[in-house]
């Protein structure tokens, strides 16, 4: 790694402005987004480095963000549940539970609205890291203690030097290395893709699924989540999908104060479903087969139920057994085995 | 959506080699501005979300979401002459972004006796572009419905016969026969005529929409029958399209 400090300017006095450059390391973007979407979003003010994301990385692994340092963003985000938790609800350190599922991290710079969270309550990635460090039945920590750990730590103060120019601690710095790492996390490797690009064959099953899945007279799951044509596979905009008649968690209606967004959360990607259950913002459904069944049979009218959901009345398209295996074969050729095993993202 | 659908490589085209008489025309730049009504009663989307329109058939309707797709501005001269401000802008109505278009690309001041643009995509631009800020939108269409892109997505709830609140998505695409092979389609791209204007420095076109006539003429559209699921559905596809003649008007221009 190399650090580089350039010399911008001369004043009158002769005096120079020194800056601190830290080594660009640009998201490697991939063929399919590419050659299909719109380019990631980087903050001007906190551009992808070596060093940026080498210190995101390490804080993302370690549990001094939390109060008592026991839990790391990994626990909650684990790499081989492409950064999502098994577990329905999380545990804080105080073994209390929310009331949300860990949302999965990939893909992260092409949220283009920059709404994180299921229901959209953090702009900007750097807000989202922000947020876990002192939430109290999260890390349960103040950024007031964490800052003055950081700065205590034998190693961290020299990393925010060659990361930031700066070994001065706090909240902006840390949620900055914390997002640079994160946009990191590029899933574009699975079947589906390499199907895409030439590199892959889909079994009967799997080509059938991908049609039931953009046929708007069975699943027409593309207007929600993407299509071969958008690699995120969501479009990161927020849908009340018909799970309940009434809502006890308003979702993005709590956020904007909107009763038009009562019951509304944030379409998450499709890729990964192997690796990310359970499912929904509640993980209420333990299988993609509930998960199939809801929107086939299940669905639940109320205010604010997305138009897109059809047949409401009869509980949803009425899938055949063969359209459903099918979809689901599909869907799981979305996986992407190379990314839950990538040692860039692994604690090691 | 507030960044991402920018204007993608507008350029002027002039595809005449008919001399030029106007000495004194200048370059201008020419503004478009996008508002809609429901027969003549203001829709912004601070009016979404809450059933308060009735259509021609009587149903009650809200509205939750609308954005289409305009392109190929065209400016023509008595002698046939035509500037093409090639590329295109996705009105997006829900999320208040692209209401005005500005295109980098100027004109020639002066007399036009015909100026008009494009609802949709006519199959040029259909097919034979690839267009990242569309993908990133969603706004494709599937490869079995011809590929290409929806030229309007028009969705809210109604009130159906049996006094439910039900969804409805009126989306716009070119027209297909898909359980035919070959796939067999229709045109339903359509001119949108702004009339003859004289343009001496830089012009405003307000264009409006009377969201009302998706709904009204000449085909009176039943809602209890046609829905969702309307993209694979031709003889609805060509209904909107014949609807969608009387959709559009100049509400004023600023020459």
């Amino acid at each position: 790694m190399s650090c580089i400090f350039i010399f911008m300017g001369w004043s009158c006095s002769n005096e120079s402005v020194e800056t601190y450059v830290a080594t660009p390391s640009p998201l490697q973007i991939p063929q399919l987004f590419e050659d299909n979407i719109l380019n990631p979003v980087i903050p001007v003010d906190n551009p992808q480095t070596v060093e940026g994301v080498a210190l995101g990385k390490k804080l993302f692994f370690d549990p001094i963000l939390s109060g008592d340092n026991t839990q790391a963003c990994a626990d909650c985000h684990a790499p081989g549940n492409a950064f999502s938790d098994a577990d329905r609800f999380s545990d804080g350190i105080d073994g209390i539970r929310g009331n949300r599922n860990s949302m999965p991290l990939f893909n992260l710079a092409w949220n283009y609205d920059e709404k994180f969270f299921w229901d959209g309550s953090s702009f900007s990635l750097e807000h989202q890291a922000f947020v876990p460090v002192s939430d109290p039945i999260e890390m349960k920590s103040s950024w007031t203690q964490l800052e003055t750990e950081l700065q205590q730590h034998p190693e961290y103060p020299n990393l925010f030097q060659q990361a930031f120019g700066t070994s001065k601690i706090d909240s902006t710095v840390v949620t900055k290395a914390i997002a640079q790492f994160e946009r990191t996390l590029i899933s574009s490797n699975s079947k589906f893709d390499k199907y895409l690009l030439g590199e892959a064959t889909l079994t009967p099953e799997e080509l059938n699924g991908f049609n039931v899945f953009m046929d708007e007279t069975k699943g027409d799951c593309f207007h929600c989540h993407g299509s071969d044509k958008n690699p995120l596979w969501t479009d990161n905009i927020f849908h009340n999908n018909g799970l309940d008649a009434t809502f006890t968690d308003l979702g993005l209606g709590a956020v904007t104060g909107d009763p038009a967004d009562n019951g509304k959360f944030k379409s998450p990607s499709l890729r990964n479903l192997a690796f990310t259950a359970p499912y929904m913002h509640d993980g209420r459904f333990a299988t993609l087969d509930e998960v199939i069944n809801h929107y086939s049979e299940g669905l639940q009218n109320s205010s604010t139920i997305d138009p897109l959901m059809k047949k409401v009345a009869q509980g949803g398209v009425q899938l055949s057994a063969q359209d459903k295996a099918d979809l689901k074969a599909f869907l799981l050729s979305l996986s992407d085995d190379e990314f839950i095993s990538n040692p860039d993202f692994l604690n090691q | 959506m507030k960044t991402i659908i920018p204007i993608l490589f507008t350029c002027l085209l002039i595809t005449s080699c008919s001399e030029d008489n106007d000495d004194t025309a200048t370059q201008v730049n020419i503004t478009f501005n996008f508002t809609h009504n429901w027969d003549g009663t203001s829709v912004s989307n601070a009016n979404f979300n809450s059933i308060q329109y009735t259509n021609a058939n009587g149903e009650q309707l809200s509205i939750t979401k609308l954005r289409y797709i305009i392109s190929k501005i065209t400016f023509q001269k008595s002698n046939g002459e035509k500037t093409l401000l090639d590329g295109y802008n996705l009105v997006d109505v829900t999320n208040g972004t692209n209401l005005s278009f500005t295109p980098t690309a100027t004109i020639p001041s002066g007399n036009y006796s015909h100026v008009y643009f494009t609802f949709g995509f006519d199959n040029d631009a259909n097919y034979n572009g690839n267009y990242p800020d569309l993908n990133s939108a969603s706004w494709n269409v599937p490869s079995m419905l011809g590929g290409g892109y929806h030229f309007m997505q028009l969705e809210g709830k109604f009130i159906d016969n049996t006094a439910t609140e039900t969804g409805y998505a009126y989306h716009a695409i070119r027209a297909v026969h898909n359980s035919k092979t070959p796939q067999e389609f229709q045109d339903t791209f359509f001119e949108v005529d702004l009339g003859a204007v004289t343009i001496t420095n830089h012009a405003t076109f307000n264009i409006e929409m009377n969201i009302a006539e998706w709904f009204k003429n000449p085909n009176t559209w039943d809602l209890n029958v046609l829905n969702n699921m309307l993209m694979p559905n031709f003889n609805a596809q060509v209904m909107m399209y014949e609807n969608g003649q009387h959709v559009f008007g100049l509400k004023s221009f600023t020459p």
